[in-house]
């Protein structure tokens, strides 16, 4: 178990106040000035050295991401870092506390990241659920600007940094980071097609950079702590702490920091109490937020909590979002009712994605209720494969993906639904 | 997509309060100059609040004159997304989270508390407590399930009966403190707590 003093969020759980001379007890802004004298370079370097990966779902490595930025700074074309905040992935409230308990990690993490990217301005694009959050973090800005630590000359480093609020208003496809940019830009949450990619061509047709809540809060303790601190946690390729958000069929639901590479079982049983009805009571583990495909509990046994690890039980790590299916709950209505959000979210698009968002869940639907024939199970299967890969965002897959986990692991349980002649409507 | 519910009998005028002017102000000055479309949501939910928690058309007229837009440009805006309300919700407007994470956790027994204590429908209001409710996708408040949101607030970790408790509050307009209502403080265990055990 990772020590508390290797927990980067040390009020993840608001213990103490938000406000920023408890941030500064805490550590905060100490030696940002020096941090930013070492250079971009040297920041882009150590975050490369420390294996950090993007904490929003995607798990692009951080430093090389940055490094996209164009290093020579056009006054015509200023640089952009964006803070995504939209958190709406189901299973997933992580960013929630970061910005309310520990805000000013976020701050002073933005102002490193955006020396390092070239950037003086940032916005930090919330959902607009979060209202209270959103004040917290307006509060924090703030302060922040009252003591100088952004704005002119921020924090004596000699680089001016503007920080903005802006609030999206309900809608899942604006996390994903060219909807957000839309959005942002004051239109419908449309992701663009890529290439060009917004390092080069992002916000205003400027350089972005958008990066997750929680990768930018980590930032100024790995450069202060070091790249090999961090890089000590987790497999290689997979490295430091992450915050898991643990919800579901378990004894104490709860979000924890935790090492990379923990294990599954390890994780629910020391921090959230145990799969209610023991560990033997388990179905199935969504491990990474909704759109990552479930895993049965013969694959939960042993399997680590990493990126690598996940995705050769052809799942993902995602938002490490974990959501824990007892033997209590039909499984099928559970990815059923996750199929009922992507058809609502879906940005309507490309076609493929607004109709067989629908589809999909009205096909699950009806298998639900024992109004299939079997050979509809292979016809779902066919849909998710039609979407999958034929649209211009991830969101496709994310529809799929859990369909498709469910069809890996649990046909049985669609089959035997589909057999009982009894409920079918005779047409 | 969400189907978007318009009102039918709309104001024929909108102007924003004094204090609203100043405040549409200050929200521009934080886009670029020439990129003041930036502001239409932020400017809608300014409507929004005046309004009553609702916007009319008159509102998305008047943004899309100070914004230098088209109408129809506001127009999509609004409808695209779900948090504009085009209708009159009630004073007190509850969205009940029903995706998987609460729907494990018994969100479901959450929607029957609201057909029975405020509307048999969703999005209908009871005149008597001033209430409306929905059901709504994930609100990111997963480990904190089965919840709703009160018009700006949270309030987690709910049973029916707490839930009906609280609806039923409407009436004297007294809410509880926001937050989980099973006496934690944010997303900590809420026994056994493991970490970060020198705060505890």
């Amino acid at each position: 178990m990772l020590k508390d003093k290797d927990r980067i969020f040390k009020n993840l759980y608001g213990d103490e106040s938000c406000n920023l001379s408890s941030a500064l007890n805490r550590g905060d802004w100490k030696d940002t000035k020096e941090v930013i004298r070492k250079g971009k370079d040297w920041i882009i370097d150590e975050i490369k050295k420390s294996e950090l990966r993007g904490r929003g779902g995607a798990g692009f490595p951080t430093g090389m991401k940055w490094s996209f930025a164009p290093k020579d700074l056009d006054s015509n074309r200023p640089h952009y870092l964006i803070i995504n905040a939209d958190e709406s992935e189901p299973g997933t409230c992580k960013d929630r506390d970061i910005l309310r308990y520990e805000p000013q990690k976020l701050i002073e993490g933005s102002l490193i990241s955006a020396y390092a990217i070239g950037a003086h301005v940032c916005y930090v694009y919330i959902r607009g659920e979060y209202v209270n959050e959103g004040k917290v973090l307006q509060e924090a800005i703030n302060d922040a600007y009252k003591k100088n630590l952004i704005g002119k000359n921020a924090s004596g480093s000699g680089w001016d940094f503007d920080m903005h609020v802006h609030f999206g208003a309900g809608a899942y496809i604006c996390g994903e980071e060219t909807a957000l940019l839309e959005s942002l830009e004051g239109n419908k949450g449309q992701p663009r097609l890529k290439p060009p990619f917004p390092a080069l061509v992002g916000l205003y047709g400027c350089p972005t950079i958008v990066n997750n809540v929680e990768t930018i809060a980590v930032v100024p303790e790995i450069l202060k702590r070091g790249a090999d601190w961090f890089a000590s946690f987790g497999r290689p390729k997979n490295r430091g702490t992450k915050i898991f958000c643990i919800s579901g069929n378990v004894v104490n639901p709860c979000n924890v920091e935790e090492e990379m590479s923990i294990p599954l079982r390890e994780l629910i049983e020391t921090h959230a109490g145990g799969v209610i009805g023991g560990w033997d009571n388990l179905q199935a583990v969504i491990p990474g937020g909704s759109s990552m495909p479930l895993l049965p509990k013969k694959v939960c046994d042993n399997i680590l909590m990493d990126f690598d690890s996940l995705i050769e039980a052809n799942s993902g790590m995602g938002t490490a979002g974990v959501i824990v299916i007892d033997k209590s709950q039909d499984i099928v209505s559970c990815i059923s009712r996750i199929s009922r959000f992507y058809k609502h979210e879906s940005c309507g698009q490309c076609t493929p994605c607004r109709e067989g968002s629908g589809w999909l869940w009205r096909m699950m639907e009806r298998i639900n209720r024992g109004e299939s024939e079997i050979h509809e199970i292979d016809m779902l299967l066919d849909v998710t494969k039609q979407i999958e890969g034929h649209t211009i965002c991830a969101f496709g897959e994310a529809a799929a993906w859990p369909i498709q986990g469910l069809l890996r692991h649990f046909r049985d349980q669609m089959e035997n639904k589909c057999s009982n002649l009894a409920n079918r409507k005779i047409a | 997509m969400s189907n978007k519910l318009i009102a039918k009998n709309q104001p024929s005028s909108f102007v924003f309060s004094e204090e609203n002017k100043v405040e549409i102000n200050n929200i521009l000055k934080i886009y670029p100059e020439k990129k003041k479309r930036s502001a239409v949501m932020p400017l809608l939910y300014l409507a929004q609040r005046q309004n009553n928690n609702w916007i009319p058309l008159a509102a998305i007229k008047l943004i899309a004159e100070i914004l230098n837009t088209t109408y129809i440009k506001v127009y999509e805006i609004a409808t695209f997304y779900s948090m504009y309300n085009l209708a009159p919700v009630g004073k007190y407007f509850v969205q009940v989270c029903t995706t998987t994470p609460c729907m494990i956790r018994g969100s479901g027994k959450i929607v029957e508390t609201c057909k029975k204590v405020i509307s048999k429908k969703p999005g209908h209001i009871n005149d008597d407590i001033d209430s409306s409710w929905i059901e709504v996708e994930c609100l990111g408040a997963c480990v904190n399930a089965p919840m709703v949101q009160i018009n700006n607030d949270y309030y987690e970790d709910l049973t029916p009966d707490k839930a009906e408790k609280i609806f039923k509050g409407f009436k004297e307009g007294k809410l509880p403190k926001n937050g989980s209502q099973s006496g934690r403080n944010g997303s900590e265990p809420i026994e056994k707590r493991t970490t970060l055990l020198k705060n505890a």
